[in-house]
């Protein structure tokens, strides 16, 4: 997930408490709101993100690794042996000529990234190196090798088990998959594990995926253009939202998702850049990231901060296990729910190994982490708690920094690709809320307007209020999809291996064929 | 031996040109089958949103009828009526790709099109169907304006 949210929430409360002391009396409506809201939904949150005992690391972080690993292990590396594989699909190699006009498994996959790319690879991957050091990065980059095992399996069985309607509309994603494939082979339960996650999504797709995006863009706004109400970057996001999601405004839709996909390349491509012009400390920068992985290099936490931060940041990001990414994908029409599941693995691959990676590696040689010169460990800030940046900075402000280091006017740039990365976000998880929305109550034009004018009032909500306790909520409600995804992964995952063993004999024997050459 | 021939529609009025052409070549020639092809402008590589995603097959069919009942249809209608043996085919795609694809399916002699209606940026930058055609067809391309 792209969240900092976690941080940002703590900073909230902080400054709840701080004013609260003095100010009690005059305590505004917001505030009550926080409150009230954090005192209903604390207990949930703080399960969700409990450490294990006499440690930092929360246990959602293992929940999502070891998921990830035991999928690597279950379908043996299948993210390593069928790569080659998913590239092949994506380029259209195995796609019938005469199914030109479907959804293309090119056009899948760039629609799922849209929705995952974003703040979390910009702010997140900041707040981890800054707090973990560049060891993070090597941790981050396993996570996320392993997290493409997770993304594999929950994306084959959400085309596998989608619904196709007779208007030839389809819906699909966990919700589907767990009731149908539960069903399926016999387990009680299914539907109860479906209408959790239905719901978990919704509240994940308002918070996460609406609240925290907007509220992140106006602070992005607002830090170009001066300080101003946050409701009017509301309501000018929401307009914009009911215009694309209501009104189906293609044309907004269409501009967005051409411009999302740019804005990444160019991340990418300054990126690259900065790092060909640096090229020469490129080898210490690698350097710095594998001594760090095992002996932190003197930051908070040592060792363990930096994998803990790297393990987080990556399942934040990729959201591989979360189920999100099986609503996007189901809407591909193949004969083989399993080429969706290829297809798929790429994306942790894109989001983390390589997006991230990149943020991490420009923030490590840009020099903003502050070293000692003597040791060679980086000095940490007054508090103890993060490495000391030039300016004491974090989050996005950091990697503005370090890529404004070298080219100056980028900053401006990486102001505008957040803010699109907010908005296409939005999109995306408008889509899987409504998904979740439908499969509660019903299909049908009305139910989905009912839940459009929810997420668009969302919107103005997000952008208005700092409301810490709110986005950490939401957080944990898209960490909670993820703890009924899984459970519910680990015995739908023999479906998976069925079919990936019928596939890959079928592949071997040439039964699968290739349309180009 | 039947000669083939593939005809491209964009629905605009240098595809009637082409649709008549088409129709006193194959009285010259006599034993002629002729193909009318009506190619829906998409690409795999576009960027689409979920819900966009979701429609897409619905979208599609909808694309094929109406490309079939206002453009393919009338024509073939036409050209029967003529006298001549017509059929129809409406394919999503390149269109100079889809049309040199359903000429070679077909074993087809030639592909008649009209000059291409597009205009703008994007014809500036990658060229219009028209030209692309007659760059990289396998059979000859008679172009009518």
């Amino acid at each position: 997930m792209k969240k900092i949210s976690t941080m940002l929430a703590t900073q909230a409360a902080a400054a709840v408490t701080a004013t609260s002391a003095f100010a009690q009396e005059a305590m505004t409506l917001d505030q009550q709101v926080n409150e009230v809201f954090a005192s209903i939904t604390g207990p949930f949150v703080s399960f969700i993100f409990a450490p294990f005992p006499g440690t930092s690391f929360p246990w959602i972080v293992m929940w999502l690794v070891v998921a990830a690993s035991v999928f690597t292990l279950y379908f043996g590396f299948v993210q390593f042996r069928f790569f080659g594989h998913a590239i092949g699909l994506v380029k259209g190699d195995y796609s019938d000529p005469k199914d030109a006009g479907e959804v293309s498994h090119f056009q899948a996959l760039a629609t799922a990234l849209s929705g995952t790319v974003g703040l979390g690879n910009i702010a997140g991957v900041a707040v981890a190196v800054g707090i973990g050091g560049p060891g993070a990065t090597f941790w981050m980059i396993l996570a996320g090798l392993l997290g493409m095992a997770s993304k594999f399996t929950e994306c084959t069985l959400g085309v596998k088990y989608r619904n196709e309607y007779d208007d030839g509309t389809v819906s699909g994603g966990p919700m589907y998959y767990i009731s149908k494939g539960f069903d399926e082979l016999g387990l009680p339960g299914g539907k109860i594990l479906a209408v959790l996650f239905s719901i978990f999504c919704i509240l994940g797709a308002l918070g996460g995926g609406n609240m925290f995006q907007a509220n992140q863009a106006h602070a992005q706004i607002s830090g170009i253009f001066g300080d101003y109400p946050g409701w009017i970057t509301g309501i000018v996001f929401a307009a914009v939202v009911f215009a694309v999601i209501v009104g189906g405004i293609k044309s907004i839709a269409r501009v967005t998702e051409k411009v999302v996909p740019f804005m990444g390349i160019l991340y990418v491509g300054a990126a690259l850049i900065i790092l060909i012009l640096n090229y020469d400390k490129i080898g210490w920068a690698f350097g710095q990231i594998f001594a760090g992985a095992f002996t932190g290099l003197g930051v908070a936490g040592g060792f363990v901060g930096a994998l803990i931060q790297g393990f987080k940041r990556a399942a934040f990001s990729n959201e591989a296990g979360v189920g999100s990414a099986a609503i996007a994908h189901s809407a591909v029409r193949t004969k083989e729910p399993i080429t969706e599941g290829f297809v798929s693995l790429l994306e942790p691959l894109i989001d983390t190994v390589v997006i991230c990676t990149m943020t991490a590696l420009v923030i490590t040689i840009s020099g903003q982490l502050i070293m000692d010169p003597g040791t060679g460990q980086f000095t940490l800030n007054e508090a103890g708690t993060a490495i000391a940046t030039v300016g004491g900075v974090s989050g996005v402000s950091l990697t503005s920094n370090a890529f404004g280091a070298t080219i100056s006017w980028f900053p401006y740039i990486l102001a505008i690709a957040v803010v699109l990365f907010a908005f296409s976000t939005m999109i995306s998880w408008s889509y899987y809320g409504l998904k979740s929305w439908t499969y509660l109550f019903g299909e049908g034009k009305k139910t989905e307007l009912v839940f459009k004018v929810i997420f668009c009032i969302f919107v103005v909500i997000g952008a208005a209020a700092s409301l810490g306790p709110v986005i950490d909520f939401s957080d944990a409600a898209i960490f909670a999809m993820a703890v009924v995804n899984i459970f519910a992964l680990y015995f739908l995952m023999k479906v998976v291996r069925k079919e990936l063993a019928s596939y890959a004999q079928r592949l071997a024997a040439g039964e699968i064929k290739k349309f180009k050459h | 031996m039947t000669a083939k021939l593939v005809i491209g529609l964009d629905g605009h009025g240098s595809g009637e040109r082409a649709l008549a052409h088409a129709q006193n070549l194959a009285k010259l020639i006599g034993d002629c089958e002729i193909i009318i092809a009506y190619i829906v402008e998409w690409s795999p590589y576009s960027f689409q949103t979920p819900e966009e995603n979701a429609e897409r097959h619905k979208r599609r069919e909808e694309e094929i009828k109406t490309a079939m009942s206002r453009v393919v249809d009338p024509a073939v209608a036409k050209l029967t009526e003529a006298g001549l043996n017509a059929t129809g085919v409406v394919r999503h795609g390149d269109v100079a790709h889809a049309l040199n694809a359903i000429s070679e399916e077909n074993n087809a002699d030639q592909i008649i099109v009209g000059r291409s209606s597009e205009g703008g940026f994007a014809k500036r930058i990658f060229g219009g169907a028209t030209s692309n055609l007659v760059m990289s067809a396998s059979v000859p391309v008679t172009v009518v304006s």
